[in-house]
């Protein structure tokens, strides 16, 4: 009872890193189904259909790096690892921005990605303003990302 | 536990198979090949022109060259989706007008090789087969019914006019049930016009030939898109009648065609039939795009075809570009 604190802390590190990932893995995935599709039809259009499958990659990198800091913080990674029940439970609200927004707007990411691939199959010499479509929903990954950061440096600094 | 996970590793959204879609597109033969094509001198020029875009592969004989594309077409698509019945709706017509082969022929007691068609989702042996066997059980569904209903009132009345028209209804009936099943929209509209089309030439074939009324409610089919009951009454005023009914409907723009010839009104369905699908374009996901890619190669088939017969008759430019459907890309 007495480390319900660590263990929530522990529930937001793994949400973030769980959740961004699996949104990740479903967007790289679709896009994936639809780059090899391109690729099948015409091979040349490999490197460029490869950065636009990447892209909803960065939430589940983000999410990792929610996770990394909270464990830092909590003192897992080394150090003192008292938590008291009221910071756990901040810490895992904190993670939550990052979980969330990186879970949904990585598979939106995904199918616009795959938009943008049909884009380049049609016109190959299009790839930069294809690459901003799904370029525009990295926005709201990276304000998740900002949140969850500043909200955990946040708890730390509440000295609770 | 196994079903389940078969669901979730299927591609519910043809991802791979639309962006293939996507590249298959730029192949298609858009309305400057066919300017080309409507100015060439003769079938020679139009075959160097298409073996240019790929079309045909290089084939002299223009059934050979028309069949090639097709398998073309549906090797591609059998490629692309594990399930291919998805698409029925394209090719049940096929089976229904092999059944009527098989009927006749077995009727008639003859052999017709050649009037079976290859472009069907059933082997024609297999209704071949049911029908000279009178084991109908092997065919699928509502088919084996209407096969020895019509089988047995052929052998009554011979009255094969009586069994096409039964076969054409159901075919549409079919159609559109298959269309239903995939619940997706570009089918469904798809399998309505042809539906829809199918009912108005009948009905304005049936005011030219002084039909009554009893053999348009045996022919019609029921559509989405017209009020079966409107039309036949409509019909039983002439064809004045119909240009009046279709006035509040979907195909109120037809009528000038109509008025026009029943070729200019076949044009104009399949014309509609492209815009309709055209939104597909800039769609990523679902059956709707590869069905719209079906639809466009089967029109541009149909065009080339078309196009080359008018060629090797020396019909003139104007006439030929009259014929020429509207093109996808």
């Amino acid at each position: 009872m007495e480390n319900m604190g660590l263990l929530f802390a522990l529930c937001g590190a793994a949400l973030s890193a769980a959740l961004a990932g699996i949104g990740s893995a479903v967007g790289v995935g679709i896009a994936g189904r639809a780059a090899s599709g391109v690729v099948t039809e015409d091979p040349n259009q490999f490197s460029k259909v490869l950065v636009l499958q990447l892209l909803p990659g960065t939430q589940g990198i983000y999410g990792l790096l929610i996770a990394f800091i909270t464990l830092t913080q909590i003192g897992i990674m080394g150090g003192d690892s008292n938590v008291t029940l009221q910071e756990g439970l901040l810490y895992l609200v904190s993670c939550l921005p990052m979980a969330f927004g990186g879970l949904f707007s990585a598979i939106a990411q995904g199918k616009c990605s795959v938009s943008a691939i049909g884009l380049v199959a049609k016109r190959p010499d299009q790839f930069g303003k294809a690459m901003i479509f799904p370029a525009m929903v990295e926005t709201y990954a990276i304000l998740s990302l900002l949140i969850s950061i500043l909200s955990i440096f946040g708890v730390s600094g509440l000295g609770l | 536990m196994k079903n389940k996970m078969s669901i979730a590793y299927t591609d519910k959204n043809y991802i791979y198979a639309v962006s293939r879609i996507r590249s298959a597109e730029l192949r298609l033969l858009d309305h400057s090949v066919f300017d080309r094509l409507c100015e060439a001198g003769d079938t020679d020029e139009c075959r160097t022109i298409l073996a240019e875009k790929g079309f045909g592969g290089g084939l002299e004989d223009a059934d050979e060259l028309l069949a090639f594309e097709r398998r073309k077409l549906w090797d591609l698509i059998a490629e692309l989706v594990p399930d291919t019945s998805v698409f029925d709706v394209f090719r049940l017509s096929g089976d229904y007008d092999n059944l009527k082969a098989a009927i006749k022929e077995s009727v008639l007691d003859e052999e017709m090789p050649g009037i079976y068609t290859e472009e069907a989702s059933l082997d024609p042996m297999l209704i071949r087969r049911a029908v000279r066997e009178r084991n109908y059980r092997i065919l699928p569904g509502s088919m084996a019914e209407l096969a020895g209903e019509c089988h047995d009132i052929f052998l009554r009345t011979r009255d094969g006019q009586l069994c096409d028209i039964m076969i054409d209804r159901a075919a549409l009936a079919a159609m559109q049930e298959a269309a239903a099943r995939t619940g997706d929209a570009v089918l469904k509209s798809y399998a309505s016009i042809r539906a829809a089309a199918a009912d108005i030439k009948i009905a304005s074939r049936a005011v030219m030939t002084g039909k009554d009324e009893t053999f348009l409610d045996r022919a019609l089919a029921e559509c989405d898109g017209l009020d079966r009951e409107k039309l036949i009454k409509a019909a039983a005023s002439g064809m004045e009648g119909i240009y009046a009914y279709l006035e509040n409907t979907d195909f109120s723009d037809a009528i000038p065609e109509l008025r026009r010839s029943q070729a200019a009104f076949e044009r104009w369905c399949d014309d509609k039939i492209i815009r309709e699908i055209k939104p597909q374009l800039w769609n990523s996901f679902g059956l709707g795009p590869i069905a719209a890619y079906i639809i466009a190669r089967e029109t541009e088939i149909r065009s080339v075809r078309i196009l080359l017969a008018a060629k090797q008759n020396g019909f003139p430019e104007d006439m030929i570009r009259e014929r020429i459907r509207e093109t996808y890309v």
